[in-house]
């Protein structure tokens, strides 16, 4: 059983922001508005932040994507008084919208604040509605919803794989972000297959993941920039 | 036969509400009424018309959760615990205690269900019950707590409304058949007295284990969290220790106010209080300590997100917040509550409404500056409750006051039978009544 993962060279993002277009294109993510944001209920299931270390005169600034850390010890599914956030075999954190009764227990008690939460009714202004895409449910008003790791495409490549009578390849399954990315910044793989480009990047002396004292073991490793 | 005491209890049952009694409880109806308009508002655009936001996700209805939830055990702890102990002085406060409890609890419970997204489907807890989560566990516990303490109320009541059945034979109001009915057919045997004794003192050690255990759920729901400011050991016992406190407090405020509504001077003396008011002094010195270690563990262990929040809590956005609650729950009532001078049941009441916005201030600088302060956060970090959540807000305590206020008027607001169980044990030891109001009273009674 595979354990999909990846990793984020922090030396090789420029900003461009192309992987959070298309994380909200493929997730069916609203566009929001400048009223949303400013209440601080925009969802962005991937985010692309500008962050700067260090004092003056010694200051480094880099961009940071950041996008749900699916953790191997998911924080927000011990959480969930209706299991509706909860871990695959395969290692994805997934969200049952239908299921969610909308108590914001997995977003507080997410370390990272990485899941959203529908404060109101999702807006899909004129033609977007017919631009959302069709393997992905559109969220209602009062869930909780989460990057799932484009996890529609994973049954896609199985299904054709099944239909061709053949097993699934490992890069039939690449979410929207990474394929978007035109700096390959992100790698994407199978990390318990030695031989896979994640898993190998992940064991790097620069690997390192978010909050590792918090013990919720993400499957999200960063490369320090060098 | 209708005995003085009896007559003199049931005074707010027997005559007509005064006016002013009957304006209160309009007021306040109007109130509730609003706040449902407010939840209606709430339920057709969602939780977007509260002022929550990434990352406060709980704001007001989770303060005002853990606020009535945590009255509702000064009812338990009295009527059960000091009954346990038999300690004297509660036998006046029993029944106002267990009347808060009960109606204070479903207020509890409403506020987690007004602040669901999706209220619509709160039977997928039982549906799909995922026993890792502590709002499971709260479920659960809140709902055998309020099952047991109404009961435990309705045990304590029954020889009342027998005393209430036989006041109303010979009239033709609804009120004969109502109060029959509820009596059970209680007669006042010495079986009946034994079996009522036996079931309450079961009930009671039954209540001791399930007012803590309850508390340490609510406790649960923020210290199951890796939160900076809720993940502590601590949280818990604190939880119950404010519960305990601010109950209490609760407690002597509406004591006070229906002693002087209906003339209850002569069972609820000076005297009671007094003893009350210093089990209140330990609970603020025991409150005292607890705030004391839960930061002081904080400031040494100089955990970064951790030292940060209390920072926050001390000298920045929320100091004026954090100063405020801690002036109202120790500092100013220590002085009160310690010296007997100032220990009059005039200076008691404000005292006790003042410990009570300070325990529901306590309640917010838990809740918001941890959600506002989380380890990694992308959002504004700030909060400001809306229309809706203080429409809500005040709704609450409205239909809490008015069940209270309805109750007494049909119901004794003494438990007669154990009052008259002191006046019994004191007349053998002292004469008569004359040591019950023995102390002359301070207050403008």
């Amino acid at each position: 059983m595979p354990r999909w993962g990846m990793v984020i060279d922090l030396d090789k993002c420029s900003g461009c922001q192309a992987c959070v277009v298309a994380c909200s294109a493929a997730g069916n993510v609203p566009l929001g508005s400048p009223e949303l944001a400013a209440m601080g209920r925009l969802i962005r299931w991937m985010q692309v932040l500008p962050q700067v270390e260090g004092e003056y005169p010694h200051l480094r600034a880099q961009m940071l994507p950041i996008m749900c850390q699916q953790c191997d010890k998911p924080a927000c599914t011990y959480v969930c008084p209706v299991a509706a956030t909860y871990k695959t075999q395969e290692g994805i954190v997934a969200q049952i919208y239908w299921r969610c009764i909308g108590c914001r227990y997995c977003v507080n008690a997410c370390p990272y604040t990485l899941k959203w939460f529908n404060w109101s009714q999702p807006q899909w202004p004129g033609a977007t509605t017919e631009a959302t895409n069709p393997d992905v449910e559109l969220r209602d008003k009062g869930v909780t919803e989460k990057c799932c790791l484009c996890h529609h495409r994973l049954q896609w490549a199985k299904q054709r794989a099944r239909a061709e009578g053949r097993s699934m390849r490992p890069d039939e399954y690449v979410p929207a972000c990474v394929e978007a990315c035109p700096t390959r910044c992100i790698v994407f793989g199978d990390l318990d297959d030695p031989e896979s480009e994640a898993s190998r990047l992940a064991r790097s002396p620069r690997a390192f993941h978010l909050l590792e004292e918090v013990g919720t073991k993400p499957k999200v490793t960063y490369l320090k920039p060098k | 036969m209708m005995s003085h005491i009896d007559e003199e209890i049931l005074r707010s049952v027997t005559t007509r509400p005064t006016r002013a009694y009957r304006v209160t409880c309009i007021v306040l109806a109007l109130v509730l009424l609003w706040s449902f308009v407010a939840w209606g508002w709430q339920i057709r655009h969602g939780l977007g018309v509260t002022g929550l936001n990434s990352p406060v996700f709980w704001g007001l209805y989770l303060v005002n959760f853990v606020f009535f939830i945590g009255i509702s055990h000064a009812g338990t702890l009295i009527s059960s615990i000091l009954r346990l102990t038999n300690t004297w002085w509660r036998r006046p406060f029993t029944r106002l205690a267990e009347a808060i409890t009960v109606f204070s609890l479903p207020f509890g419970a409403t506020s987690v269900i007004v602040d669901l997204g999706r209220p619509d489907r709160l039977f997928n807890v039982l549906k799909f019950p995922h026993f890792t989560s502590a709002i499971l566990w709260d479920v659960v516990c809140i709902t055998t707590y309020l099952i047991t303490s109404c009961l435990y109320f309705y045990l304590a009541l029954v020889p009342d409304i027998a005393v209430c059945r036989d006041r109303f034979r010979d009239t033709n109001s609804w009120r004969r058949s109502f109060y029959r009915a509820l009596a059970v057919g209680w007669t006042g045997t010495p079986a009946q007295h034994r079996t009522l004794d036996r079931l309450m003192t079961g009930m009671s050690i039954f209540l001791f284990a399930l007012v803590i255990s309850v508390h340490t759920n609510v406790s649960f729901v923020f210290g199951m969290t890796t939160k900076p400011g809720w993940h502590s050991t601590i949280i818990s016992p604190f939880f119950v220790l404010g519960a305990i406190y601010s109950g209490v407090a609760a407690v002597i405020v509406f004591a006070a106010l229906f002693r002087r509504l209906f003339g209850l001077e002569a069972y609820l003396t000076q005297k009671h209080f007094n003893s009350c008011a210093k089990f209140l002094l330990a609970l603020c010195c025991f409150w005292f300590y607890a705030m004391i270690i839960e930061h002081l563990y904080v400031f040494y262990g100089r955990e970064e997100a951790e030292f940060n929040l209390v920072y926050n809590k001390f000298f920045g956005d929320y100091a004026v917040l954090f100063w405020t609650m801690f002036i109202l729950c120790c500092p100013l009532p220590f002085i009160f509550l310690a010296v007997p001078r100032l220990r009059t049941l005039r200076n008691l009441v404000p005292v006790c409404i003042l410990i009570n916005i300070g325990m529901w201030l306590e309640r917010y600088s838990i809740i918001i500056p941890s959600g506002a302060h989380p380890y990694l956060s992308w959002g504004l970090g700030s909060y400001f409750p809306s229309w809706v959540e203080i429409s809500i807000t005040l709704g609450w305590f409205a239909g809490f006051t008015l069940l209270l206020l309805l109750f007494v008027r049909y119901f004794p607001s003494l438990t007669i039978w154990e009052i008259k169980e002191e006046l019994g044990a004191n007349s053998v030891t002292q004469s008569g009544t004359d040591q019950l109001v023995g102390l002359p009273i301070a207050a403008n009674s």
